[in-house]
């Protein structure tokens, strides 16, 4: 897995890449909160789109990152859902839950 | 030595496997005759199986011993007998409390008892058993009967 963090604008972009696993998922997870609650950035954007597989780890890393922003009053975005982030979600039935958009330019405009 | 066995891993309890057996499992069932949604549920049933072992039964230690079995399901062409894979997964950490084993309620946002949730979801049987020291977690997935039967023809041939 592999995370990169931008900043456009008053957002800031988290691209990740590859697997979200067990392995790795604490340092999304990390990268998420401190993104969220130390940065305090106002809203994260994490683009999935080159995500092949997620856990059920990596979810709940997502979840607590949607969380920490709602206790902050930030935005908490998905983007660019792959095929494997995108039925994970469904399965656990969270789709609703999060803010989703096909693009960094409809997420950064909304 | 069962001559259903597809296949047998033995790994330790290092996340980092967790990658190597999810392609090993895809290509298995790929091999036993499961659609592409169907090979993708059975890698995120393992993979969840395997990550609750990892995390719950040997709390995060990198070393420990875990076994994989695979067996095919319903080799020979017998009327009523389904097809598809038997997945057997042993460990040798504490014994699972089976109240913990009945995964989170959806739509419940917090994070954590997903995994429970994505192997029931994935697989048509999930039996636990203590046997001895050992926790056995048996996951079975059957193949649908119209790819069953014509998965028959292709392997007896």
């Amino acid at each position: 897995m592999q995370i990169v963090i931008r900043r456009v604008d008053n957002a800031t972009i988290v691209d990740v890449s590859g697997d979200i696993d067990l392995a790795n998922s604490p340092e999304m997870r990390k990268t998420l909160l401190h993104e969220v609650r130390a940065k305090g950035s106002p809203r994260v954007v994490l683009n999935l789109s080159q995500v092949r597989y997620i856990d059920s780890s990596g979810v709940a890393s997502l979840v607590e990152g949607l969380k920490a922003s709602r206790d902050i009053g930030s935005r908490f975005i998905l983007i660019g859902l792959s095929g494997a982030a995108r039925e994970v979600l469904q399965l656990s039935r969270l789709v609703k839950v999060f803010e989703i958009y096909d693009t960094e330019v409809e997420a950064l405009e909304a | 030595m069962n001559r259903d066995l597809l296949l047998k891993i033995e790994l330790r309890s290092d996340p980092k496997a967790l990658y190597v057996v999810r392609g090993a499992v895809e290509r298995l069932a790929e091999t036993v005759g499961f659609a592409a949604a169907e090979c993708r549920s059975v890698v995120r049933a393992v993979d969840e199986a395997l990550t609750n072992v990892m995390r719950h039964c040997y709390c995060g230690r990198l070393d420990q011993p875990i076994e994989l079995y695979f067996r095919r399901l319903g080799r020979q062409s017998k009327a009523g007998r389904k097809k598809g894979l038997e997945i057997l997964l042993c460990d040798w950490g504490p014994a699972v409390d089976p109240a913990k084993l009945r995964g989170t309620k959806l739509n419940e946002l917090r994070p954590g008892g997903l995994g429970l949730r994505f192997i029931r979801q994935a697989m048509d049987a999930f039996e636990y058993e203590r046997v001895g020291k050992t926790n056995r977690l048996r996951l079975i997935k059957y193949l649908p009967p119209e790819k069953s039967s014509s998965r028959s023809m292709r392997s007896e041939a």
